[in-house]
This record gives C-alpha cells, structure tokens and sequence, in this order.
C-alpha cells in the first residue's frame, strides 16, 4: 500500500468514527492578504506574455507566492480542518481563458497546488498523528455549461462542448493526481452535465491506470426552488452523479446554513454514502459582503450534525479559520450520520427523479 | 416524480423516426419546433420516460440527436423526465450522453459484435452514468425462441455485473417482441416465448428489469387500430405479470384490459397466448369489422377541448398552446359585452393561474414566456375588434394604459423587465421603456413626460432596493400619485411590505412577485372598478407583514456605548499636513488629462453590456455590439475633447481637525457627524465610523465635490429634440464618466500633492479603479456613511454653489454628473459599510447632529435595525 492508499484507508476510518471538518472560503482570506499585481504574476507570468489583469486569479498563486497558500492551508488545519482543499477550484484551461493561461502554466498552477496541500497535510499528520489531516483537489465549475442555452434566441445553442469539458477536466484531474492529493472535490457544480464530464474524466483515466482516489462530488442549490442552476431537483442531481459511486455527496455555496438545511436533508434521506454540506457565511448583505459570525453558523451547521444529517461539514464564501474553529468546536464527539442502506432501484433523472424497484 | 410503487413503466415512442412517420418527416424537414411539441405531447400524455431515434438514412443522426436532446433541455415540462437515447449506432449513442445531464436510458446494446464491442460500449455507458437496454442478440443472430433469449441474457448478465462492473438494477434486458398472427406458424408462439422468457430472465438475473417495444406485436393489423389496441392491452396483461416492467409504448394506444368488447378480447387472447392453432385466423375473420375505426382516444389529450371556453384558455396560457387560441378567443369574444373584457376577464384569469404556478415553482420561465406568446396571439385576434369598438365610440388610439419601466439608477440588469414589457404589451398596454441604470430623476421627469398611468422598477442588486425606497419617497416628495410596482431579483412582498411601501402614502405600491403576475396587477389597477379592492386588499396584507416582521428577531446589535468602545484606534494623526486650509476651486481641466483616469468598465454596463474593458470588445456574446458602441463612443469622445463640450470644475477644501467621539470637530467650529457599526463581531474586530480615522487633536480632513458641469444635459436635450435618443444617452453616460474621472483625478492630487502624503505614489488607472491607493474619499450617501444629509454640511464648508452645484432636497447632487465626498489621510482609514445600527444611536446621532428624532430615521431608514412606529408605539 503506498502512503497515499493508507492515508485514504485513514480517511475512511475518520468517517466512520465522527463528523470530519472541511476548510472554509479562500476567496475571502487572499483579499484579505491585500495582494496586488506582482505578487499574482510573480517573474514567470509577465504582462508581455499574459496581457491583462492577473490580480484576482488567486489559483495562480500556487506558483508565484506558494508561501501564501500553505500559510492558508495551516490556518485551516490548525483551525480543526481535516481537509483542506487545493487552492485549484478555476484552473482549467476554460476557466483559466479569462486570463489566457497556457495548458502548462493550467497543469502546473493544479500539481503545485496539490503538492502544497499535502505537504501541509503531511506535515500536520506528522505532528498530531491522532488527527490525520487530507489534501482535497479542488475541482470548480466552469464559467460554461453544456446544459444550458448560450443565446437566448436558440435553446439549442451551446458555448462549449462535451469533449472540451471533458478534456479541461482531464488535464486538471490528472495534474491533481500526480501532485499528491488524498481525494478528488468535484464543487458547486451548477449544471450537472460539466460534473458529468469530469467524473467521465476521472474514470477514464483510472482505466488507463491513474491511481484510484475518492470522489467527493458537491452540487450547488442556487435557491429557495430547491434545484439546481440547470434545474435539477436534489434527488434528481443524487441520481445523476451516483455511478461515479463517490466517497461523498453534498451541496455547498450560494446560500447560508439556514436555507440549505431542507436540501441537505433531502440528500440524507436518499444517499447511501457520506452527506457533505459547506455553506456560505450567510447570503451577502446589501453591500455584497457575509457577515455571518462564526458562533451563527457553528450553531447551524451543528444541529445538522447534532440530527444526523452530515458526515462532513465546511465552509464556503465568506467562512474563515474563524468559522472552522467554531463549527469544529461544535461538533466534537458528535456522531456522524450513518448513510442509508442502498435499496436496489434504478435510478434515472430528468430534472426530476426517476425510480423503477428491482 | 416516479415512485418504486408501480410497476409497469411507460416509455414514450413517438420521438422515434422509426415508429414515427410524422416524426421522421418533422425531423428531415428540420422543423425541430414542432418535433419538440411531440415529445411535450408524450410527457403531457404519461410518458415516464421519452425514447429518442434519429435513425433515419437521409440524417446526420449524430448531429440530430444532439440538437434534439439540447432543444428538449431548454424545455422543463419535457427535461423533467428521463430520455432513453435509442439508436443502433454506437456514435449516435455516444453524441446523445453527451447532451444529457440527467440519467439517462442507452438503447441498446448488445452482443450482435462480439463480446469485446459489447465490454467495451457496458463500460463507455457506466462512465456516462447510464442505464442499459441489452437486446437479445448474439454474434449469430437476434433471439427469437424462449433458450436463446434466456441464454443470451444471462450470459450478458454475467459479463455486465461481474467483468465490467455494472450495476444489476441498472441492466434491462430486451428479449425481442416479434410480430403474431403473420400467418407463419412458426411466428405463433413469439409472444408466449417473451413472456416466459421475461420469467427466467427476472429471476435467474436478479435486479435487472425487462423491457419490450410492443407496437411490434400487431405488426400485421396495421391499419386496424382497435385491434392493435386490444393486443397491446392483452399482451401487457399477461407480460407484466411475467416480469416485464418497462415498455416502449404508445399510451394513447392502450386500452383498459376489462373494458375490451369481450368476444375481440377472446380471440386475442388465444393469439397472443397461442392458445389454438386456428386463432390467427379467427381474430382476422373477426378483427375485418373494426378495419379504419380512428382509435379511440387521439394522439393528443383532447379532452380540454371539452372544457367550457374560459378553462380552455387557461388551458391553452398554462400549456402554451396556440393551437386553438383564435377560435377560443373569438368564443369568448362573441359571448362578451366587449373584446376587451376577455383580456380582462378570461385571459387575465389565466395569466392569474400561470403566475400562481410559476411562483410556486411548477411553471418555468421558458414556459411562462410560452404563456406569453399565447396571449399574444389571442390580444392581435382581439385588437381589430378593439380598433373597430373605439372608432365607433370615437376614442381612436388609446392604449389600454401606459406603463414606464425602468431598472433603477445602479443597476443594469434587465432581464426581468424586458419580459414584464413583453407580457404586458401582449396586453395591449403601451410600454415606455427606459432601460437600465436609470437615475430616479429620469424616470420622475419621464413620467411626467409621457403622462404614464404606472411606474414599473426592477432591480436585481441590494443596492437598487434602497434605490427603489428612494423613488418612492421621491414620489411622495414631487407628488406623484401613480401606482408604483416593484419587482426583480433581490425585491420581496416583505422589503415593498416594510421599506418601500411606508415611504409613500399618495399611492399604491405593489410588489409583482413575477412576469407573468405582472398583467393581473397592471389591469387591476387600471381598472376602475377592481382598484379599490385590490389596493385595499395589498395594502392590508403589507401591514400584516409589517405587523409580524415587527415580531421577529432584530440582528443582534451591541449598545452604542459598546460599540464605541470596540471603536479602531489609531497611533498618530495623519502623517502630513496639507498643503492649504480652506478651500479651492479648480476649472479649466484638459477633458484629454480626465479622460485617461475614465474606468470604462461601468461605461459598458450602462449599456448593459456586461464585461471587463477592454476584454469585452473581443468578447464572444456581446463584442461585435461593445465594438459599434465603442466606434460611436470614440467619435463621440473626439467631439467632446476637441470642441470642449464639457466644462468641469472642482472645489476641495481641508481643515484642521480632531475625533471627538463619533463626530469630527473642524476648526471652522463645524462638525462632521459619522455613524458606528453596531453588529457583533467575533475576535474583537472593532467596530468602526469614519471619525477613528482621525486623530483626537493634529489632525486634518479634506472635502471635495467635483462635476463635469451642466453642459451634458443641454446637449443630450438637443439630440433628443432631433429624435437621436442614442446620442443623448450616450452624452449622458459620458458626462457620469467623466464626474467620475474627476474625482479620482482630484483625489490623486490630493495625495501627491495637495495633502501630499503619497508623493511617489505610482498607481495606474487599473489600481485607481482597483482602490489600491493610501487613504479613502468616503461619500455621504455611501456605505461608509449612509446619511446623505452630511452632504449639506460638505456644500456649505466647500461652498460648492460657486461651481453650480447644488443639492435637490433630498440631497441630490446636481447637475447629475457630480461626485463628492470626504477625504481622509490616515494610512489605516479603510471603507466598511456601517450597516445596520440601533435606536440608541440614531437617538444620540439626531442628538448630535440638532435632528429631531423623526427626521433621522427617515434619513436612516434603509440601516435602522428597528421598526421606529413600533418603538414609538411601546413608547407611548
């Protein structure tokens, strides 16, 4: 067993012996940091090459100030995280065309950034070796969905296709691979089809002989409606991503802890594996800001916990070492939820769920 | 949704170019519009789940079944059910699961290749998280007996679950349907063979299902619809049982089994159960009567054409049909006093159900715009009968009423509004549409203007809420007593209920909860007699929503004394004394100079288009539109610079100054009031008002107010006269640029020179937009400082009068191309966003400031983290 394979075996037994602890935003903590230009572009991205602003693809830093990260990823740690997330979530070649980043700068910006992650999980392992600690590629969205029209005029127009996603997914997963991380997080995927292409991504390469790691997939309820951006119902969303047959399934971003807790609850009720949930500080005030206080969302989330809804929780927008501190705070020695026993149905989805018993 | 319960599932076979003539010619022809409404049709009629074939040889099927399954994702009431790609070519499979989000049904595949093909595609299907349909057929051919369905089934079974890894309930199996009563003997058994076959398949291949395409049984009575319709019914009464729980079938095509005329269901049975070597014949012999009889039900489900005429129009908006909008119109018409109590009546009615359905989130907004069209269609039928009614009663050309719709000042996002004028010119309402980004003057003056019967705000960011509270209260302010409707993302009953609502009381202000909802409204309170109670009624449930909002938790707010306390302290005053006191007015600026300090990002915005610039002249969607713009703009620019349109002007001024408490006491004896944050904060973060950022004695503070002058109002006027309303607004949006500039022109200035504490400072327009430089120039009005009324005191202090600006009484800056604001030095100064505060301090801030406690919070309202009637109320 490599040292990986045994930290994943870890990461299993984690599970079942309590509620784990995800890292918070880290969109939030780099303002905070009041980087500028050079620190994003470092010596190697150079206006000459790469036109433009820099400032605000925080991915990048993984290569121009990588000490900025693993000090993101300790804060985390030291605040009661068990995982924490490479700071990848945009950087695919797609994601990555607003800054025009080259495929290689895309496949460095992931395999640093995983190397970051678990060296800062390996070294928090090494020093409090009761409470191992996990590198989770973070794998984000696209700002382009393949369910969804490009143009209002044709329903049937789309910006992007299948196989570019799927191919953007395939550098991104791979170089995450390599780089060390302890498990996949496929997040606030707003159209289930772009998940879609990268679990088929993440399959494909296993069959060429990828080493296998676990799959955390993480949907995204944009609001009251219950479904998501592309239309989906929470258990439709469930039945759509199950074959990837994922360690963890859940919802993060777009609303706070008090709106979420319906879905959250929805998906525990159906999913025979572990129930994640990272929600935001709150919705944005009317300055566009989270003022959600730690002790607010510590006393959400930890009911979740407290009624067996979750095995994991987190933070998304706005959440800080703060809030992690809080949530771990309010869940120790909660038991995790146990996950349903898998009845043998299949399952189909539109937007709506679909079940035929066997 | 489908539930575990049943036990026959439904497949939808008309979106199939094989099984469908209409269907094929529909997709040969590329009418993709109406082969959508064939598979609503199917889902309306019970489909469980839609099988799609593109199997056509004049067809790119590949390219078809992409852009089939992608029109059919744009369309809720038909994605909301599973699709079963169909298709016997791997490619066309394959171009199919990349389009679907869902999960969907592979069909099929099969052994027909080998076993290696067959691994190969099972595991290409569980990489697209799919379901399989594995037919019956092996390298020698397609099963036809009940072993060799049995055998190849379950050999399939075990290459499926145990080399490649499928799951078993994800497998259904199809043994093949063949054709009866062909007259070949050995066809005889075929259906008897698929029913057994189904129960050895069921129970020696546990969890997976069986499937069948059935129209293929009754194969040789084609023409004959109730015979087909008694053998699919036969047939399915026996295969369930056996184990067949999915079915490739045509629901209109069914009947129910104990309602078959007896004798016919006899002698089908004997068929389909080759229950005597003479029943082929005999159902022939008996089956020759019933030849050419139309099936019994339809295709479609007709049955709402048996409605009386009203429901049938809310049938067609809810449905979005406009299949039979004009003879139902004209129904409805020829039974109404006059054409325009069916828009009222009937129609409006029916817009009523779309918006109840669309708010509960059962409709769609694709659909709704449906409903829309629909309604379209029905007023065109109705308008020359319209026309002709006020000709004779000699009231030529007036609308039914005119609506302005405006997306507030601050906000460019319209999507929301474009479809509310949509629906509601449907309705014969006459739109004044003014776009986005709309300053409250404009629309007032607008409305003014064109004489509207109702103002229409939409606004899709938080800042346009205070936005709309300020139209309102401006309403209320210059007299005007139309009704006023809120609507757009972020607005809520309860914010119209407790905010907008309260700041006007000479009119009626109704949240539209959404598009479709918005003609109810609109004709209600047009409507002499329906205004009163339907004001009444809004009015009503608003104060109920005050009431029970007045109840609920305010956020937890630290007392004034406490939060001062937490106030942020600083070390020393700011690092240099400027270079003046007093104040000093500055013309005769080069428009060239400003224009290079122009952010042209939000310049773009105000046309509502969205994006980065210069990125967004490259951009995909909206280039070629940035770039036009930008052509005219450039002109336009060229003019401005070259023959000086504009004349701006700048006054600033500093003082010594010191904190005290939350004021700042200048040494003109004049004070400078700011608020504090109340909000609990964790970590003993402080809690802060601009006054921390000034030292308690040695300090100095600095005001501004800069305009790019009265000219662009004048000029945009001149090309309005001249019918060139793009030119206008183009000047106009210039000008704001250009105030703007000014301001971030001056404030430069000021910290390499004027105040002079960041001499070397060497920023770029990126980091001046990006707010990147030392020190803040806070604006009364802003987050920082929400009380506009400070900018009195800044006026009076800069005497601004003497570069033509002024205030407008509630604290608009004119002309309206003007910034000001205050500038603070200290390297620590920071924007925050005050927030929402208590009673305690608005009491001491009125104290302070010589306000009483009313006028205050008005002022405040939009940050009181109270309800001040109730307070008054407990008070009292």
């Amino acid at each position: 067993m490599t040292d990986r394979q045994t930290r994943i075996a870890q990461l299993h037994a984690a599970a079942k012996d309590r509620v784990l602890m995800l890292d918070g935003s880290w969109g939030v903590m780099f303002q905070r940091m009041g980087l500028d230009e050079t620190d994003y572009r470092g010596t190697r991205f150079t206006t000459d090459k790469y036109p433009g602003q820099m400032k605000g693809n925080n991915d990048i830093l993984c290569l121009t100030r990588p000490e900025r990260v693993t000090e993101l990823h300790d804060a985390y740690f030291e605040a009661g995280a068990d995982i924490s997330e490479t700071n990848t979530f945009s950087a695919t070649t797609i994601a990555q065309d607003d800054y025009a980043l080259d495929l290689q700068s895309v496949i460095d910006i992931n395999f640093e950034g995983a190397k970051l992650a678990r060296e800062a999980a390996d070294r928090w392992t090494e020093k409090e070796p009761h409470k191992p600690r996990f590198a989770a590629g973070s794998i984000g969205p696209l700002n382009k969905m393949l369910s969804m029209s490009s143009d209002v005029n044709d329903p049937g127009a789309r910006e992007v296709t299948f196989d570019q996603v799927y191919q953007a997914y395939r550098e991104q997963i791979e170089a995450l691979n390599k780089g060390g991380v302890h498990l996949y997080l496929i997040e606030t995927i707003t159209d289930t089809l772009n998940c879609k292409a990268a679990i088929k991504a993440i399959m494909d390469l296993e069959a060429e002989g990828l080493e296998k790691l676990p799959i955390w997939i993480s949907g995204t309820i944009t609001d009251r409606s219950g479904r998501t951006l592309s239309g989906q119902t929470v258990e439709a969303f469930w039945n759509s991503v199950r074959h990837a047959k994922p360690f963890a399934i859940g919802f993060n971003c777009a609303l706070g802890a008090d709106l979420m807790r319906p879905h959250i609850a929805a998906l525990s009720r159906v999913a025979d594996t572990l129930v994640a949930a990272y929600p935001n500080a709150g919705l944005p005030n009317e300055m566009g800001e989270y003022d959600e206080e730690p002790h607010e969302t510590s006393g959400e989330v930890g009911a979740w916990a407290q009624d067996g809804l979750v095995n994991i929780l987190g933070g998304c927008c706005g959440t800080t070492p703060d809030h992690i501190r809080a949530i771990s705070n309010a869940i120790d020695g909660v038991r995790p939820r146990d996950p349903v026993a898998g009845e043998k149905s299949m399952r189909l989805a539109g937007l709506e769920p679909f079940e035929l018993a066997s | 949704m489908t539930t575990a319960s049943q036990t026959f599932v439904n497949i939808g076979e008309r979106t199939n170019v094989t099984g469908s003539a209409r269907f094929r010619k529909l997709i040969v022809n590329g009418d993709y519009a109406t082969a959508v409404e064939v598979a609503r049709q199917q889902v309306e009629n019970g489909a469980q789940i839609i099988d799609v074939n593109m199997d056509e040889g004049m067809l790119d099927g590949a390219e078809a079944m992409r852009t089939f399954l992608n029109l059919i994702a744009a369309e809720p009431d038909i994605a909301r059910v599973p699709v079963m790609i169909d298709s016997s070519k791997w490619e066309v499979i394959e171009a199919g699961l990349k389009c679907v989000q869902g999960k969907a049904v592979v069909n099929s595949i099969s052994m027909k290749e080998g076993e290696d093909q067959f691994r190969e595609q099972a595991r290409k299907c569980l990489s697209y998280g799919a379901a399989v349909v594995v037919m019956a057929f092996d390298e020698v051919g397609q099963a036809d007996t009940a072993p060799r369905k049995i055998e190849i089934c379950q050999r399939a079974f075990k290459i499926l679950t145990e080399e490649v890894g499928f799951p078993a309930e994800d497998i259904i199996f199809d043994p093949n349907i063949f054709a009866v009563a062909t007259g070949i003997e050995e066809h005889n058994n075929y259906a008897v063979d698929f029913i057994e076959a189904t129960k050895v398949i069921r129970e020696t291949c546990p969890g997976c299902h069986v499937s069948g395409g059935l129209s293929n049984v009754s194969f040789s009575f084609r023409g004959n619809e109730p015979v087909r319709r008694a053998m699919h019914s036969v047939f399915l009464y026996h295969a369930i049982p056996a184990g067949m729980d999915m079915g490739i079938v045509n629901a209109g095509q069914l009947d129910i089994y104990d309602e078959i005329e007896p004798k016919l269901r006899d002698l089908v049975e004997d068929v389909i159960l080759n229950r005597n070597p003479d029943a082929t014949e005999a159902l022939v012999d008996y089956a020759e009567q019933f030849r050419g009889q139309k099936g019994k039900s339809a295709e479609k489900d007709l049955s709402w054409r048996e409605l009386p005429v009203n429901k049938r129009l809310e049938h067609a908006l809810v449905n979005g049909i406009t299949e039979y909008i004009e003879d139902d119109t004209e129904e409805a018409r020829a039974a109404a006093a006059r054409p325009l109590h069916v828009i009222e009546g009937p129609l409006m009615d029916g817009m009523n159900v779309v918006g109840d359905l669309f708010g509960s989130g059962k409709m769609f907004l694709p659909q709704v715009v449906k409903s829309a069209r629909v309604m379209k269609a029905a007023v065109a039928y109705l308008d020359p009968f319209m026309q002709a009614e006020k000709e004779e009663l000699g009231t030529v050309d007036v609308s039914n009423g005119k609506v302005l719709m405006a997306t507030v000042k601050g906000d460019v996002h319209d999507i929301g509004k474009n479809i509310v004028g949509v629906v509601l010119a449907c309705n014969g309402y006459e739109i004044v549409d003014m776009g986005v980004m709309v300053p409250c003057e404009d629309i007032l003056a607008k409305a003014k203007e064109e004489n509207v019967d109702i103002i229409g705000l939409s606004g899709l960011i938080t800042p346009s809420l205070d936005e709309m509270v300020y139209v309102a209260r401006e309403m209320q302010r210059t007299g005007m007593t139309q009704p006023l409707l809120i609507g757009g993302a972020t607005t809520s009953p309860a914010h119209t209920a407790v905010k907008i609502d309260p700041a006007r009381d000479n009119g009626p202000t109704i949240h539209v909860t959404d598009a479709s909802r918005a003609v109810g409204v609109v004709s209600a309170l047009l409507s002499d007699e329906e205004r009163p109670l339907f004001v009444e009624t809004a009015q009503a449930k608003y104060q109920r929503m005050r009431d029970s909002r007045a109840g609920g938790p305010p956020k937890p707010r630290h007392p004034i004394q406490v939060a001062r306390a937490h106030a942020h302290k600083i070390e020393a005053p700011a690092p240099q004394a400027p270079s003046f006191t007093g104040t000093k007015v500055f013309e005769d600026f080069d428009l060239s100079e400003l224009a290079r300090y122009i952010d042209w990002t939000p310049y773009f915005a105000s046309w509502n288009l969205a994006g980065k610039y210069p990125q967004i002249l490259d951009d995909k969607i909206v280039g070629e539109a940035a770039r036009d713009l930008w052509r005219d703009t450039e002109n336009m620019m060229q003019q401005i610079l070259g023959q000086d349109w504009f004349k701006p002007k700048a006054v600033i001024g500093f003082w010594g100054a010191a904190r005290d408490g939350d004021d700042i006491k200048l040494e003109t004896g004049d004070t400078l009031h700011t608020l504090r944050q109340q909000m609990v904060k964790d970590n003993g973060r402080a809690n802060f008002a601009l006054s921390d950022f000034v030292a308690e004695a040695g300090d100095h503070v600095g005001a501004f107010a800069v305009t790019a002058g009265p000219e662009a109002e004048a000029i945009a006027k001149k090309f309005e006269a001249e019918a060139d309303d793009y030119s206008a607004i183009m000047v106009k949006a210039l000008a704001d640029r250009f105030a703007e500039a000014m301001a971030e022109h001056m404030h430069e200035r000021v910290r390499k020179e004027l105040w002079g504490y960041a001499a070397d400072e060497a920023l770029d327009n990126e980091a001046l937009i990006k707010e990147a430089y030392s020190g803040i120039r806070p604006a009364p009005g802003y987050p920082c400082q929400p009380d506009h009324t400070e900018k009195e005191t800044l006026f009076r202090l800069l005497q601004a009068d003497r570069i033509g600006m002024a205030l407008t009484t509630s604290c608009a800056m004119t002309p309206a191309a003007s910034v000001s604001g205050l500038y603070l030095a200290h390297p620590e100064s920071a924007y925050f966003a005050v927030g929402r505060i208590e009673r305690d301090q608005v009491e001491d801030y009125a104290r302070r400031k010589g306000m009483d406690l009313r006028t205050a919070e008005r002022w405040l309202g939009p940050i009181l983290n109270y309800d001040p009637g109730e307070v008054e109320e407990v008070a009292a």
